[in-house]
């Protein structure tokens, strides 16, 4: 016990103490947090941008209240020279150009973002079709209600909190284990350890229980990140987070032990942990969702032990999902762990 | 010990007695480490037995590690600890009380560089902390693997001292060593290893009487005319030069009571035979990788 904490002792004062390790699990996962936080928010609040070619009466005289709503989703200029208003459209500096040729309102637009293109035509049909019932002098027949139901797509801060949390912890562990074991088997320390009277296990258990540490931290500092900066909202039985985490720790740990037990120096043992995390990282959903991708690609991440993290984290932080829905993605990246430790554990070496 | 087809360590016996100093000495891939190793527990002979009192040392029984110290032959060291951090925790896998902590930086003269890490420290003071850690639990034996490689002489010199502390505090040393001064000052016994074998194994004293070489006498230029030099020296060889006469004798008593006589000592200096002339006679002068 006393060798367990000592060597727990020693290997997390090692962790923070290395300046570019703490980067790169902490700070460099939650800077792309900030950048995709702050990117699809502003998303979110813009509004198109329509050019008005001369007098549209039909949206001049449409009511004041009307007009009020219109301007929280379009924001109209006025503009005489309806080729160069045109040429805004085409280069996508403007989204749509209006005109009015009699009876006919026109809308010019592009379909370069197809949101802002079916927001302009909807809108502008609206208006056209309001404008119609007024000439007719009759009350409108139907009216239209609206009540919004949660829906199970995501706000972007929902769904990207989980998934480079996943990141992170699978980068932290891989890195921290991969390092680890080449630098103590290269200056001899896995040696050393071994002619002390203290058993294997106890080496090991701390490594595992530094890692895990470490995740906790992580996952503390991002949803903190996340809640006072982007208004991440927590539902469901998120503290299932943390038995999530330490059986991701325990599964990216392995690889990090196959990473070092094949490389021979610790550049090549950060190359090949690299090379597993990043596009695991890309195929398990962390950078951007996997909905629309083709059918071997979802095919592929189902063997990844990331996108099972993320699928359990998803479910228990922000899909409201109850604690079993942890169960699954817990047994799977346990049952990773356990193969690839296998599979490591026959690559071993203690000394080069 | 087999390393593919290569034997790294064939047939070697030797016996050390508790208290002794011993050195295993040879160049590089002589199988010294492999051989040291083998006793530390490291690896486990693949033919032949090594006992230390009782224990079959690659069974790794905590009760014999206990009374072990090993140096290895890198500095194996945690990352980005300090020298007292690396101490404490050394201590704490041996059971050893805080308080040794600063007995082994005094004994090792690394109080002043205590809280400084451990990749801060010079050569030597890295190579001193790593026999601290060795010894943080008071072992009756150690194990030193060229604790002096790459250190400056100074440093070395100032290691020499911590290492016959060591040794006249009672504890059994086993060093391996390619320097053969090192060993000429520190060793009760060392033996010679070449190709994985012991060529000799004796005193230093006696390996050096045992090479039957002859002494170099050298006197400063002018003490001693070309004739009375022939004259003195008889049948020996005679070399004059610039810087002095020098007679390579295997009589050297004869030569200086004659020298005596003559009243012809001006700048004499005697030089034997050295280990490391054993050494060469022994394992031969070719380049070594």
């Amino acid at each position: 016990m006393n060798a367990f904490r000592s060597l727990a002792r020693a290997m997390l004062k090692g962790f923070f103490r290395d300046k570019m390790a703490f980067f790169f699990a902490v700070i460099f996962p939650l800077m792309f947090l900030v950048l995709f936080g702050g990117i699809f928010t502003d998303q979110g609040a813009s509004k198109s941008e329509v050019i008005q070619i001369g007098a549209v009466p039909v949206l001049d005289d449409t009511p004041r209240e009307v007009k009020a709503s219109l301007a929280e989703s379009l924001e109209i200029t006025t503009s005489s020279d309806e080729k160069d208003a045109i040429e805004q459209v085409r280069k996508g500096d403007a989204d749509a150009v209006i005109s009015q040729r009699g009876d006919e309102l026109v809308v010019r637009y592009s379909q370069a973002d197809q949101v802002k293109a079916a927001t302009v035509q909807g809108t502008f049909q609206a208006i056209v079709q309001s404008a119609n019932i007024a000439v007719t002098g009759e009350a409108p027949r139907f009216s239209l209600s609206t009540d919004q139901v949660e829906d199970d797509s995501l706000k972007p801060i929902q769904y990207y909190t989980p998934g480079l949390m996943g990141w992170a912890i699978a980068s932290g562990a891989t890195f921290g284990a991969a390092t680890n074991l080449v630098v103590w088997r290269k200056n001899g320390l896995l040696r050393r350890l071994r002619l002390a009277p203290i058993p294997t296990r106890s080496v090991v258990t701390a490594r595992v229980a530094v890692s895990i540490a470490i995740a906790v931290v992580q996952a503390a500092i991002f949803l903190g990140v996340g809640v006072a900066l982007f208004g991440l909202r927590l539902t469901g039985s998120w503290p299932m987070i943390v038995p999530l985490l330490v059986c991701g720790t325990l599964a990216f740990m392995a690889i990090g032990l196959l990473a070092g037990a094949i490389a021979k120096s610790e550049e090549a043992a950060v190359g090949i942990a690299n090379f597993v995390v990043l596009p695991m990282a890309f195929l398990s959903g962390s950078f951007f969702p996997l909905d629309g991708a083709p059918g071997y690609v979802t095919a592929i991440s189902k063997v990844l032990p990331l996108k099972h993290l993320n699928d359990g984290m998803l479910d228990t932080m922000v899909r409201g999902e109850g604690p079993a829905a942890a169960l699954l993605p817990m047994a799977i990246l346990l049952g990773f762990a356990i193969v690839v430790t296998a599979i490591a554990s026959r690559l071993f070496r203690w000394d080069d | 010990m087999t390393y593919g087809d290569v034997r790294a360590v064939d047939g070697v016996s030797f016996t050390v007695a508790p208290g002794e100093f011993f050195g295993l000495l040879g160049p590089n891939g002589a199988g010294k480490t492999t051989t040291l190793e083998m006793v530390e527990g490291l690896r486990k002979p693949q033919a032949g037995s090594v006992r230390i009192d009782e224990h079959e040392p690659w069974k790794r029984e905590p009760a014999l590690q206990r009374r072990m110290g090993v140096q290895l032959q890198s500095s194996s060291f945690f990352e980005r600890l300090t020298a007292r951090e690396q101490l404490d925790t050394f201590g704490a896998l041996y059971g050893v009380a805080a308080g040794r902590t600063d007995e082994m930086l005094e004994q090792v003269g690394l109080v002043d560089k205590a809280d400084i890490r451990t990749e801060d420290l010079s050569g030597g003071q890295k190579q001193r902390l790593s026999i601290a850690c060795a010894l943080i639990h008071d072992p009756e034996v150690v194990f030193l693997d060229e604790p002096t490689a790459a250190l400056d002489p100074q440093a070395r010199r100032n290691l020499w001292d911590v290492l016959r502390t060591i040794n006249d505090s009672g504890r059994t040393v086993v060093l391996t060593t390619h320097h053969m001064d090192e060993a000429e000052v520190l060793c009760d016994r060392v033996a010679i290893m070449d190709s994985g074998r012991i060529l000799e194994m004796d005193t230093p004293a006696a390996l050096v009487r045992g090479l039957d070489a002859p002494v170099r006498i050298s006197l400063a230029p002018g003490t001693l005319s070309a004739d009375d030099a022939r004259a003195v020296a008889g049948d020996d060889a005679v070399d004059t030069d610039e810087s002095g006469t020098t007679i390579t004798t295997r009589d050297p008593s004869r030569v200086l009571s004659d020298l005596a006589n003559r009243d012809a000592l001006a700048g004499l200096s005697v030089k034997g035979a050295s280990l490391e002339d054993v050494f060469l006679e022994l394992t031969g002068r070719e380049y070594r990788a």
